[in-house]
């Protein structure tokens, strides 16, 4: 693996119980800034539920993630960050979050995660423009005084507005939707449909972007379009990128670094050549022969 | 019978004479239109047959029958050869969806035509007290459509806009009636002093509704509101050293004009400006309160429509979930929702009372909250000239037709049903963007969500 490792996030212990079921058990990794990283493994493996604790939809039973602004050595102050009751830390230029302890909405407003959803969920019934300006909330809501400078047409909300339809656009030409910007989003076919959210995800402005399955349903021609916009998010450097996928011509393709789960439990992590070869990633995904079984279970360690 | 059979023979006629004819009549499904045609020809037979063709007269011995069926025969035969040509000219559709029923004409001009309409409501609006014929009675009509177009657009804010149901919405209507009558009654404050004040507190009630029904959604939210609702009218019913109880409060002070007021003799308006006193300039001067308070609460709300807290509100209607990924706190987008179109509540609230002069919580039933949602839902949520259209329609047809009050609720109800029968969604139903690039295309009802909660 690379030699300086510069982690944006950082999950420790990670356990999700729903009842009895341990949907996620005591799973550890890491993401690095400026890369793309893979979370794949089988059905149920419990990859969305780890995107959905990183987002802040789930409370993990068990378990830190911190995710860093700015350097990795924002983690120095990890450990009194996590003893004292605060959600983040913050240096000159540097952050730290324990993402386990935000809401929701804070995870994207404050630490800057932002996320796509397995099925898609744009706002149908608004256009794709508006779907992009929607993402730009804080930004403009700020510009609008909190709304009341707005309401009154303070020049500043003008040229804020302006500058987020610029910004808009700039996104749409990128995932070539520029002509349908004013028709409703529920409207597009639903390859755009994939690319817009994940616009309408990077106009939040993130430093980590989760991507769940964000090729299922693309034809390849899409899916090698799909490759090349999140190459070029990677390649612009401001935001990294941490996915679910199960086509593995994606993941092999584009990701720096796998990781791969199995009933909630990490069974490999590395660099996708490593992965592609590693033989508990082979039995977790094709089986293996019954005179095997017993090997395999005592190297998986079960 | 006769109109029927004339109807027969008029049949074989019609499509000969069309069908020979190239171009519009292609592709249309003649038995189809003679079908639609026969059966609007028996029902108007069945309407005209006894309205038309009975007539009971007074006779020296009594009432008589006396019989006109040529008058009836009249009506059959237009009802029937109308309804021929528009299927064959304007109605030419394919599959038969109710949604296009709808004159293609109108639809392609639908911008325009909204526009138009939309244009003559606010001249009507704004000359009204001052229109040949238009008495007491009409400019007190008016205020009194104006005030539940206001409320409509208030509620439109809770319900078309963010998505959630609300059943209670009269509460904040008493809020600012309250707040008003008490504050003016107690501490002498006067009317456009109390129009802020009344604007708070009832934002304030938005927000204590708004808090228990964070995490509510769609029939769950709507029972809760509905709980709010009743809540607020039998505390006002109850506590009787605060707000009267049943007796209400009365003497509440009339609005002033920059101070002078309505009254007979020295210092009143009339004396003022040189004018014969007449109790019209009050109604009048009423009539304009809340025309103003109306293009108010529609100037902020179509603004807060464009800017990020609008279109957050939308948003939420649409997916709350994506919202919360985006970085919008679903807390504040719902409470701000709750306070502002309480807000507007109370500000037509306050309005009520001054103009009454006299409240009671009998003027804040359910009923009241059923009325305006009604409103809202027949309008088109989202939509700002729908709600005043059916706000038009609905209280001005209500009162104007108060002659036939047996019928009246019924009428009222067949109206509902027709108009949720032909578009469900409301009549302006098309939803407008807040913001766009190059052209502002509607977004067709069939995409936008009406929201979960």
């Amino acid at each position: 693996m690379a030699g300086v490792s510069d982690t944006i996030l950082r999950i420790d212990h990670l356990t999700m119980r729903f009842g009895g079921l341990v949907a996620v058990d005591d799973l550890s990794f890491e993401a690095r800034r400026g890369e793309i990283t893979a979370l794949i493994g089988p059905n149920g493996a419990g990859k969305t539920t780890v995107f959905n604790c990183i987002t802040g939809f789930y409370k993990p039973t068990e378990g830190r993630m911190a995710l860093s602004h700015g350097s990795a050595s924002a983690y120095a102050h990890i450990d009194r960050l996590t003893a004292s009751p605060q959600q983040s830390w913050e240096g000159d230029g540097e952050a730290l979050f324990l993402l386990e302890r935000m809401a929701d909405h804070d995870v994207n407003a404050k630490a800057k995660v932002a996320r796509t959803f397995q099925n898609i969920r744009l706002f149908g019934g608004m256009t794709v423009l508006e779907n992009l300006m929607v993402a730009q909330h804080h930004y403009l809501m700020r510009a609008s005084g909190f709304t009341f400078l707005g309401l009154v047409g303070a020049p500043r909300y003008r040229r804020a507005e302006a500058a987020a339809i610029e910004r808009s656009v700039a996104w749409l030409e990128r995932i070539n939707l520029l002509q349908r910007a004013d028709e409703p989003a529920a409207s597009l076919p639903y390859g755009d449909q994939r690319r817009l959210e994940i616009a309408r995800a990077m106009c939040s402005d993130p430093v980590l972007l989760c991507l769940d399955e964000p090729a299922a349903g693309l034809n390849p021609r899409e899916s090698a379009q799909l490759n090349e916009l999140l190459l070029g998010i990677r390649a612009e450097g401001e935001t990294s990128l941490l996915l679910i996928e199960h086509d593995m011509s994606v993941v092999m393709e584009i990701s720096d670094h796998v990781v791969v789960l199995d009933y909630g439990k990490k069974i490999s992590d590395g660099v996708p050549d490593f992965v592609k070869n590693d033989p508990k990633v082979i039995a977790a995904y094709l089986g293996v022969d019954d005179e095997e079984v017993d090997a395999v279970e005592a190297e998986v360690g079960q | 019978m006769t109109a029927t059979t004339k109807g027969a023979q008029d049949t074989p006629a019609k499509p000969s004479a069309t069908a020979g004819r190239p171009g519009p009549a292609g592709g249309i499904d003649v038995a189809h239109v003679l079908k639609d045609a026969v059966i609007s020809a028996l029902i108007a037979l069945g309407l005209f047959g006894v309205i038309m063709g009975l007539k009971t007269e007074q006779a020296p011995g009594g009432l008589v029958l006396e019989e006109n069926w040529e008058r009836v025969i009249w009506a059959v035969g237009i009802v029937f050869v109308g309804r021929l040509l528009l299927n064959l000219t304007i109605w030419r559709r394919p599959g038969g969806k109710i949604d296009d029923l709808m004159p293609v004409g109108l639809k392609k001009y639908s911008g325009f035509v909204g526009t138009a309409i939309g244009a003559a409501l606010i001249l009507v609006a704004l000359t009204l007290p001052f229109l040949p014929g238009a008495g007491r009675y009409h400019v007190d009509l008016g205020t009194l459509v104006l005030t539940y177009v206001m409320l409509g657009w208030g509620l439109n804010i809770v319900v078309g806009l963010a998505g959630l149901l609300d059943l209670g919405y009269v509460a904040f209507y008493a809020v600012g009636a309250y707040s008003y009558a008490l504050l003016a009654t107690t501490f002498d404050l006067g009317f456009w002093v109390c129009l802020p004040l009344a604007f708070i507190l009832a934002c304030f009630w938005g927000i204590i509704l708004g808090f228990p029904v964070l995490r509510l959604r769609g029939d769950y939210l709507a029972i809760v509101t509905l709980a709010f609702g009743e809540i607020i009218r039998v505390v006002l019913l109850n506590w009787s050293e605060f707000t009267g109880g049943p007796n209400g409060i009365g003497q509440i002070p009339r609005p002033t004009f920059f101070g002078l007021e309505f009254s007979r003799g020295e210092g009143g308006f009339a004396d003022y400006f040189g004018l014969d006193f007449s109790s019209m300039h009050r109604i009048i001067f009423l009539y304009y309160v809340i025309l103003v308070l109306a293009f108010v609460t529609h100037l902020v709300s179509v603004r807060l429509r464009k800017l990020p807290i609008g279109r957050a509100w939308e948003a939420m209607r649409e997916d709350e979930i994506a919202c919360r990924s985006l970085g919008l706190s679903i807390v504040r987008t719902k409470l701000t929702a709750f306070a502002i179109g309480a807000g507007f509540g109370g500000l037509a609230g306050a309005f009520f009372a001054t103009r009454q002069g006299f409240i009671s919580p009998e003027s804040f039933t359910f009923i009241e909250s059923a009325l305006i949602l009604a409103i809202v839902v027949l309008g088109g949520m989202g939509s700002q000239l729908g709600v005043a259209i059916a706000a038009v329609v609905m209280i001005g047809g209500f009162e104007y037709f108060r002659e036939f009050e047996q019928y009246r609720m019924l009428v009222f109800g067949a109206m509902m049903v027709l108009i949720m029968v032909w578009r469900p969604r409301g009549l302006v139903s098309a939803r407008a963007p807040s913001v766009y690039l190059k052209e502002r295309k509607k977004v067709g009802a069939d995409m936008v969500s009406q929201g979960h909660g």
